[in-house]
């Protein structure tokens, strides 16, 4: 029926046909993506909003919705500047900061320093350039496991040099409570150097050779070429791969618990594992829905000054 | 609005946590949701799945990946949201009264009366399998958490007896370390150091201590001088450790024992079971006693199958595993297997080993002498948010981040008034 209905004023009135046609053209996109747009708006920004409400609320093991206040913030707050010795809510937010600072610095030099190195013309790039970067390929859980057992002094690296005689070596950092987020971060920068690594190559390739050359003429040095010209260039990559990096340090739950199980005492946790230990271990929904409810600030407070200057820079 | 949104995200959490068939279930078919997937708890398990089937129900596993529990019970609380209840999940303690609290537990209590499970399980149990006069789960087992697990080997190469004070324990403890053994074997999780926590606790204040300060959470006993003894008894055994322990699995520690590295272990009665897989026999290979000065009283945790509120139809099937669940002849073939014992207090004790048949005439002991205490480190002392607070403060000490025992008690009162 449908069919015969279209086709007849087709062939009458050619215009009706291309009108209705390019509607559907234009709509077209509108319809493909209204659903993914709808579950985005309900699971990702209305659970949000949800999870600050149930911040104000004293749910423990099923969400309650009667309003109680900012107690659990009060815990936090608590939590954060009357802890001698620390609490977890503490550790895990300086321990953010340590793992955040080192693991996005190192990167970014590293890879960096990496790139650099492989854009010497070198013999073997497309031999080097893979094995640098496949460390990516695996997920945070094999790259904790297989560092944990690196690590740990019974069976790892001290074992081994001490079986080759080197019997002083010592190294326990995965078990002392106050090292033990560096062994996260070696872990961590392990696994995503060589990406960084990755994208500072495209960008080096994409700067001009021209000016490049004019500044060879001009009798630059290498390392001043690098200084002043190319490394300026590279601003953007900089952002990109920043932004990256500090996503990666936020959600990196499993590296923590492959590797360390939460370390001793609790000593390596972050932000996102304090998150899921009190919603789903501890039934104590409010708080931790009041700990996601910070991480989301928190982050808000990097991105938004990023995206805005981005924004600014479009416009103009 | 509230309800639509809660609906919605458990629906959610459930298609993607758990996959769970929501189709109208088969009324012949029990459907289980558990995480006892290792080699010897599926093969007892397998033991109630062939009674049910005997009396014509199906078993259908509702699958959970990951051991422990916690990914259980995450897909347990999306599921129980959005209104698909399994006919029973495995549950620990508080867990039961949660859900029990919430409503959507079933009542077996007719059952219960048959069966006479009044009389026989011990009233202690009760109090997480009964919730306001009606039954709700099954208790599958006991375990007991003050055990000391001893190599025989090692304990006759030091010329040790069995230690019948925490004094007479560290002097054993001295000898093993001039003997070159690593004297106590303990994985450094802070669930495993607040299980020694317990046994420490009910050795130096003694049962009515315990019940008080970890059953009955009594500010004045939590605050107390024994407590502070309490855990310098802990830092004082602590440094029989070796200094690789952190993080170690409960089950490496029990191998260190087994294999002779180290002297002793305390851990619950599932350890038993790493030595019986391990193909050793109690009394010639290895010894079980009670942790010194805890003699007479057994701290426990408990399996329970709890029982959700189904629909009429699949009620039957309910019965049905709830009745084998609590046979003797069940309770028995499983408990041999598990390392626990019978949740019931009068199953024979003719197929258990000489800990199992120690274990059953201790909790008959217990349950009669009114020193039967839940574990606050297993969750059957108080809900999850007090037990973990505790584990917390208990871990922070074993590692150093508290430092002395005024401050970890000062520790403990302020954790725990957190998470009421």
């Amino acid at each position: 029926m449908s069919t015969v209905a279209t086709t007849e004023p087709a062939i009458t009135t050619r215009g009706t046909r291309a009108s209705i046609r390019g509607r559907l053209q234009d709509a077209l996109p509108k319809i493909v993506l209204a659903p993914s747009f709808v579950i985005t708006i309900i699971f990702v920004y209305g659970f949000i909003v949800w999870t600050a409400y149930l911040s104000f609320t004293n749910s423990k093991t099923f969400p309650s919705y009667a309003l109680t206040g900012a107690r659990a913030y009060q815990r936090l707050w608590r939590w954060t500047f009357e802890s001698d010795p620390p609490s977890s809510w503490y550790t895990s937010i300086t321990n953010m900061a340590i793992f955040g600072f080192l693991y996005i610095g190192i990167c970014l030099v590293l890879g960096l320093f990496l790139a650099i190195l492989l854009d010497q013309k070198i013999r073997g790039e497309s031999v080097l350039r893979p094995i640098f970067l496949y460390p990516m390929a695996l997920s945070f859980i094999v790259t904790g496991v297989a560092w944990k057992w690196f690590l740990d002094p019974g069976l790892g690296l001290e074992q081994t040099l001490h079986h080759f005689g080197w019997t002083s070596f010592h190294f326990d950092w995965i078990k002392n409570k106050d090292f033990v987020i560096y062994t996260v971060v070696i872990a961590g920068v392990w696994q995503a150097s060589g990406f960084v690594m990755a994208m500072f190559l495209a960008g080096l390739r994409g700067i001009d050779g021209e000016i490049m050359k004019a500044a060879q003429i001009d009798g630059a040095s290498p390392f001043q070429l690098y200084r002043r010209i190319v490394i300026p260039l590279l601003r953007p990559i900089f952002l990109s791969a920043f932004i990256v990096l500090a996503h990666m340090a936020i959600k990196s739950y499993d590296l923590v618990v492959a590797l360390t199980s939460g370390g001793p005492g609790g000593s390596a946790w972050l932000p996102s594992n304090f998150m899921y230990e009190y919603t789903f271990k501890r039934n104590e929904m409010a708080v931790g829905s009041a700990s996601a409810i910070i991480m989301l600030m928190t982050i808000s407070a990097i991105i938004v000054p990023y995206l805005y200057s981005e924004l600014k820079e479009k416009a103009r | 609005m509230n309800k639509f949104l809660t609906t919605t995200a458990m629906v959610a959490l459930a298609l993607a946590g758990a996959h769970v068939s929501a189709h109208a279930a088969d009324v012949k078919e029990v459907q289980m949701l558990h995480w006892w997937t290792s080699g010897g708890e599926a093969a007892a398990l397998n033991v109630l799945k062939q009674d049910l089937s005997k009396e014509g129900f199906a078993w259908k596993d509702v699958p959970v990946a990951g051991g422990g529990g916690d990914a259980a019970m995450t897909a347990l609380k999306a599921m129980v949201a959005a209104g698909t209840y399994p006919t029973a999940s495995q549950m620990l303690g508080y867990t039961v009264l949660d859900y029990a609290q919430a409503g959507v537990m079933g009542d077996l209590t007719e059952t219960a009366k048959k069966e006479g499970w009044d009389k026989s399980v011990p009233a202690a149990l009760q109090k997480f399998s009964v919730y306001d006069g009606k039954w709700v789960a099954a208790p599958v087992n006991v375990h007991s958490v003050n055990w000391l697990w001893i190599n025989k080997a090692v304990m006759d190469k030091i010329g040790g007896t069995q230690p019948k004070t925490f004094d007479e324990l560290i002097a054993l403890l001295d000898k093993a370390k001039a003997a070159g053994v690593i004297p106590l074997a303990l994985g450094g999780q802070n669930w495993q150091e607040a299980t020694m926590f317990d046994s420490i606790v009910l050795s130096t204040g003694g049962p009515e201590f315990y019940k008080k300060a970890f059953n009955d959470l009594d500010d004045e006993s939590l605050k107390s001088d024994t407590m502070k003894k309490s855990f310098d008894n802990l830092a004082t055994i602590i440094k029989y450790v070796d200094p690789n322990f952190s993080g170690r699995d409960w089950n490496l520690a029990t191998a260190m024992v087994i294999k002779g590295d180290a002297l002793v272990q305390v851990m619950g009665d599932w350890a038993k079971g790493e030595f019986v897989a391990a193909k050793k026999t109690p009394d010639t290979d290895f010894l079980c006693y009670r942790f010194p000065g805890t003699d007479g009283s057994v701290v426990y945790n408990s399996d329970m199958f709890g029982m959700f509120n189904v629909p009429d139809d699949r009620k039957a099937a309910q019965v049905a595993l709830a009745t084998a669940t609590l046979s003797k002849s069940f309770q028995s073939a499983f408990n041999v297997v598990k390392g626990s014992v019978p949740a019931r207090t009068d199953v024979p004790d003719t197929d258990f080993d000489a800990c199992g048949k120690k274990g059953i005439a201790d909790l008959k002991a217990a349950n009669e002498g009114g020193t039967l205490f839940g574990s606050l480190a297993q969750g059957y002392g108080a809900p999850p948010a007090i037990a973990n607070a505790y584990k917390d403060v208990v871990s922070k000490f074993v590692h150093g981040q508290i430092k002395t025992s005024d401050e970890a008690v000062k520790q403990l009162v302020q954790a725990i008034d957190d998470a009421r």
